[in-house]
């Protein structure tokens, strides 16, 4: 079946506001993409007829309102392919899941164990593991980038040593987009017994994924990301080293038994979701999996990767424009960073603004990459399944003018 | 709209690069960054016997607003002291939260005032130049 993107456009509400008078060409999905209709529903209908609070009350919207929120830990399970729902914390976001992981299962890192990023990290895949290296004085090391800007797995064999106890990585790139290759990384993990964290954010928006095949394990990503609600992510993590590791954060529904002398703790996930969690936010990307699931991705892909190759072509055939980040299509996902000769990143983002596209401007919480890179920031497009043509050719006439002001 | 933000005064200052540079003998700098989107602004000064600017001199890693900025601010900066550079950066926050229309090229940064999220690309120089004078 042809895909058929003004179907899915028509789903999403926001593309009823003109911005500037313009069109609404929404660019700018790897930061927070838009919303369905369907998600919009599921957050409403539980407000309007199941609000509760879950896990205490035995009334009638108490248990409306868990058995949805336990719903939504269920519909996250089957889109990460994982069959144990339990394995899903709900998290305040993917920042949240990552600072839970250095936290807890941190805590059984030592002086002079080692903890792995890499030079594209988001900050919220850096900033985590260097407060953890500091409190227990373990090392943080960054595995270096290639030039077209991939996490350059051939240095694991240099970087990863014995004392490796993480591997903490972005399953793609928030700034290139390019694609992790996993495997790699995993078997270098279990060539010396350490762990492996992937920061999904920039991937799961881009369908459905086989946790189990991976072999990560942890997958941290955020909801507002995934055409969900704000204020919502999910952190996967595997049962035998969740049930192993101490609370994050202390408060009601985490515990097994209180008393003034000692607490026992809940198993997972309450473990781990301490006090009243975001109910509504977790029904909403219980249904944002849902509505992801539904689609055909193969058609998703094609279509996504055809914006891509058609943005890449527009932008190089205007001359002063430079693509940060593979040439190519292949190991990457759409998220397409470039610079101008001669124009700021934001006053790139400010001129596209007046045609009606969002993007991102800026250091994209990557300084590392930025320092390496030996750039100020860059200018972002990233696709999402309801982008179209228009959008790409809206962008690249907006670049042309940027150039003409400012180069 | 952008085109209205980017008027004609604004691009040219920033073209001019005004003041861009260092100092030979600086007898101050300061170094200010923008967190959120990594813009920096180096600003060396001299100042002479009775604590007035001498020469001003900026290097700018940012946008075009924070270029013009600079350049707007190093003429006007030359010759005062501390109080009356506090005079200034007090006149191009009324500029920009649309309390005033400002002088000479601080009126260029009027439309400014509708892009609550771009001020700071304007004021970060004035805060390096705080930074500076302050020692």
């Amino acid at each position: 079946m042809k895909f058929d993107v003004a179907a899915i456009r028509r789903q999403f509400p926001i593309f009823a506001r003109p911005i500037n008078g313009k069109e609404l060409h929404y660019l700018d999905n790897g930061a927070s993409a838009q919303t369905p209709q369907a998600v919009i529903d599921a957050v409403v209908t539980y407000e309007t007829t199941s609000r509760a609070n879950v896990l205490r009350g035995v009334h009638a919207l108490a248990e409306a309102a868990t058995e949805l929120y336990e719903n939504a830990r269920v519909d996250v399970a089957r889109f990460l392919g994982v069959s144990e729902p339990e394995e899903v914390i709900f998290t305040g976001g993917c920042t949240t899941a990552i600072n839970l992981v250095a936290y807890s299962y941190g805590q059984r890192l030592k002086a002079g164990d080692e903890i792995v990023v890499s030079e594209l990290e988001h900050h919220s895949n850096i900033v985590p593991w260097y407060q953890l290296a500091q409190r227990c004085g373990a090392k943080l090391k960054g595995l270096p980038i290639t030039p077209d800007g991939r996490i350059d797995t051939g240095a694991l064999s240099s970087v990863v040593t014995p004392r490796t106890r993480i591997i903490a990585l972005a399953h793609v790139s928030n700034v290139t987009g390019a694609l992790l290759d996993v495997a790699a990384v995993v078997a270098a993990a279990r060539s010396v017994g350490a762990v492996v964290l992937l920061d999904g954010a920039q991937r799961i928006p881009h369908g459905p994924i086989d946790l189990p095949a991976l072999g990560v394990d942890f997958y941290a990503f955020a909801g507002h990301k995934a055409y969900g609600p704000n204020g919502i992510g999910a952190l996967w993590g595997r049962r035998a080293l969740l049930d192993d590791m101490p609370p994050f954060m202390g408060g009601g529904s985490m515990i097994g038994r209180v008393t003034l002398e000692e607490i026992t703790w809940a198993p997972v996930p309450r473990r781990f979701e301490a006090g009243t969690p975001s109910i509504g936010p977790a029904v909403g990307l219980g249904a944002a999996c849902r509505w992801m699931m539904a689609l055909d991705w193969n058609a998703v892909g094609t279509h996504e990767m055809g914006l891509t190759q058609r943005m890449m072509d527009g932008l190089a055939g205007i001359k002063g424009t430079r693509l940060i980040g593979p040439a190519g299509l292949q190991g990457r996902l759409p998220v397409i960073s470039f610079t101008l000769e001669g124009v700021h990143p934001h006053d790139t983002a400010q001129i596209l603004d007046s045609y009606g596209v969002a993007v991102r401007a800026g250091h994209h919480c990557a300084q590392p990459l930025m320092d390496r890179l030996d750039l100020a920031g860059t200018t972002r497009a990233s696709i999402a399944p309801y982008n179209n043509a228009g959008d790409v050719d809206a962008l690249l006439e907006g670049v042309g003018e940027a150039l003409r002001r400012f180069a | 709209m952008s085109q209205v933000l980017y008027q004609d005064r604004i691009v040219a200052l920033a073209k001019s690069k005004t003041g861009a540079g260092t100092l030979a003998a600086p007898t101050a700098k300061a170094m200010r960054d923008n967190p959120l989107c990594g813009d920096r602004v180096n600003i060396e000064i001299r100042l002479d016997e009775q604590g007035r600017i001498a020469e001003l001199a900026h290097k700018v890693r940012g946008c075009a607003l924070c270029e013009a900025s600079a350049a707007a601010l190093t003429p006007r900066a030359i010759g005062h002291d501390a109080a009356e550079i506090a005079t200034l950066r007090r006149e191009i926050d009324a500029v920009l939260t649309g309390e005033s229309q400002g002088s000479g090229d601080f009126a260029a940064f009027a439309p400014v005032a509708e892009h609550k999220s771009r001020r700071d690309c304007v004021t970060l120089p004035f805060e390096a130049l705080r930074a500076a004078l302050a020692g």
